[in-house]
């Protein structure tokens, strides 16, 4: 089910802006890659690259190539909606539909492409999604009450519910718990460890100890000065880049020296 | 000793703490309350012409308001019988105005979702610039406009519903895309992410997540605009004319809207009734204008409430 993703030699403008260059790198299937690096380093930028989001930002172009089990994502025949119902995302801000209840939001996928699902396939989808993000007990007794009315961390895991209800390969996190406490953080956290027997997760985080915690692999971004691309420094087995990075920049990042 | 020293110290503190949170800011409570009256003040003056205004429509025209008023029409009263009403009107106003919002409506709210989510550059320059000045267009003028543009097809002096409802369309349609942009703006790029990332395409995100989540807004401005319409008299007098009888077809002959009902009975004044004129009512012109003008109120009321219902049943709700 999970994928494995190649990226070659991605630049990555904002009309004429080059904000990241050059990056190339091996995202294994059923693991957990993490991105660090400072703000504006375009680690985001680049995640949203990983399912062609980034498109929705007017002028944003790459070059290079990003492949899904050798298949090119920016490929003359690749359709980019087919893209991210394979490449699932979850963001900063936990972003229920505000007119939907909590069963509508895991069903979301499905009901706002306007497919057809019996009820007791839908039952099924809903139960299945919201216990694969650790939500069902918490809320199966109040199905038809609106998403938004649940706390910060649990709309985050209603999110990845409704992300992994589609069935995708891989799921991109852009700094899911920037916005959560650390209960609700702990609980992503398990839920990330739970996902990666199934899923291919990458998540972007400003938090080093968290990268620490849950990542099998950790990228680390950096950026030489304002205006100037952001770029892969050093990418490597969690361990290894927290306790002997090659990069002297790395070591600074990772010890607290910068950012 | 250190004692009494640290107590004394302390009833200073006291003291200066008191001073200074007590001291009174007189300047700022003077303006204060000069702002206080002015903004009062300034409350009362806008609300006196208002309720005045209501209270002199509801006074005159509760007389005449009655079942027999609302349910028939003009034809074959004259004179000052003591009869006739303003059902042929109320049918045309709101027959017109329907046909009106059918025809601004789609073409308002596709111009706003063009505007928020797909139009760049100077073609989206243009229109909004084209938007803001119609606008400013003079009711008359969208009267003359429909009025011309029928005379190319129907030849001079067509007077039918459907043309008074383009010429209110001419009016409406800025309305309903300057309301709807500004609803669709205030949806967050958010949920548009939200839904891209489910692999939903554009169209359907904008269907089903963009409208679905403005939708109390959009009715909301909708019902302003109707409202901007529904009063209007100078382009329906001239595209839809006069008429004493009842016509629930737009598109034959003309029909009778409550303002241009309103301004016709004001024009005829009082009857010249004779001496021994037993069904004659001196007054039964004006008498029949405020009730039509009280019609037409309660008309714009009950639409303002199923807005507020629409709203209420379609917003997002929290738990």
């Amino acid at each position: 089910m999970a994928q494995r993703i190649d990226v070659k030699d991605l630049n990555i403008y904002y009309g004429d802006f080059l904000a990241v260059e050059g990056v190339s790198m091996t995202i294994d299937p059923k693991s957990v890659t993490a991105f660090i690096g400072p703000s504006g380093c375009g680690k985001s930028t680049f995640l949203r690259t990983l399912n062609r989001m980034h498109e929705v930002i007017p002028g944003a172009r790459v070059d290079g190539s990003v492949e899904l089990e050798g298949v090119d994502l920016y490929g003359d025949d690749v359709d980019p909606v087919a893209v991210r119902r394979t490449v699932g995302m979850v963001f900063q801000r936990p972003n229920p539909f505000p007119t939907m209840s909590i069963r509508d939001n895991v069903l979301a996928g499905v009901k706002l492409n306007n497919k057809r699902i019996s009820k007791s396939d839908a039952d099924e989808l809903v139960e299945s999604s919201l216990r694969g993000a650790n939500l069902w007990n918490e809320v199966k007794d109040r199905l038809e009450k609106p998403g938004s009315g649940l706390s910060g961390g649990q709309q985050q895991r209603l999110c990845i519910a409704r992300a992994i209800a589609v069935k995708p390969q891989v799921v991109l996190m852009d700094e899911p718990c920037s916005a959560l406490d650390p209960i609700s953080t702990l609980a992503i956290e398990d839920l990330i460890q739970e996902l990666k027997k199934d899923y291919t997760i990458v998540i972007v985080t400003h938090n080093m100890q968290q990268a620490a915690r849950v990542s099998d692999r950790t990228a680390f971004f950096n950026i030489a000065g304002t205006g100037k691309p952001g770029r892969l420094i050093e990418m490597n087995d969690t361990a290894t880049i927290f306790s002997s990075p090659a990069e002297k920049a790395t070591e600074d990042y990772v010890s607290g020296r910068f950012g | 000793m250190s004692a009494t020293t640290s107590i004394t110290d302390d009833a200073g503190a006291v003291e200066r703490t008191r001073a200074l949170l007590t001291s009174a800011d007189t300047g700022r409570r003077r303006t204060d309350r000069a702002m206080t009256v002015l903004i009062y003040g300034a409350f009362t003056l806008a609300v006196i012409p208002l309720v005045s205004l209501l209270w002199t429509v509801v006074v005159n025209g509760i007389e005449r308001f009655n079942g027999d008023f609302l349910f028939t029409s003009m034809r074959g009263v004259f004179g000052g019988m003591d009869m006739g009403g303003a059902y042929h009107a109320a049918v045309g106003t709101l027959m017109i105005t329907l046909t009106a919002t059918v025809i601004s409506v789609p073409i308002g709210l596709l111009v706003a979702i063009y505007l928020v989510e797909y139009g760049r550059g100077a073609l989206a320059r243009a229109t909004t610039f084209f938007v803001d000045v119609m606008t400013g267009i003079p009711s008359i003028v969208a009267g003359l406009f429909a009025f011309a543009l029928f005379t190319i097809f129907l030849g001079p002096g067509a007077k039918l519903g459907i043309i008074a409802a383009v010429a209110l369309s001419v009016l409406m349609i800025p309305v309903v895309v300057r309301s709807c942009e500004e609803m669709l703006k205030l949806v967050p790029n958010e949920l548009r992410e939200a839904s891209y990332a489910l692999g939903v395409p554009k169209w359907l995100t904008i269907v089903r997540v963009v409208l679905r989540t403005s939708v109390a807004g959009i009715t909301t401005g909708v019902l302003l605009s109707i409202a901007r319409v529904i009063g209007e008299t100078a382009p329906i007098l001239i595209t839809a004319g006069v008429s004493d009888s009842i016509n629930f077809n737009p598109f034959d002959g003309r029909m009778m809207t409550l303002p241009v009902y309103i301004f016709s009975q004001y024009r005829q004044g009082p009857v010249p009734c004779r001496e021994d004129a037993l069904d004659c009512l001196v007054g039964i012109n004006f008498d029949r204008a405020w009730a039509a003008a009280l019609l037409l109120i309660i008309i714009v009321m009950l639409l303002n409430l199923i807005g507020r219902l629409v709203t209420r049943w379609f917003s997002p709700k929290l738990r």
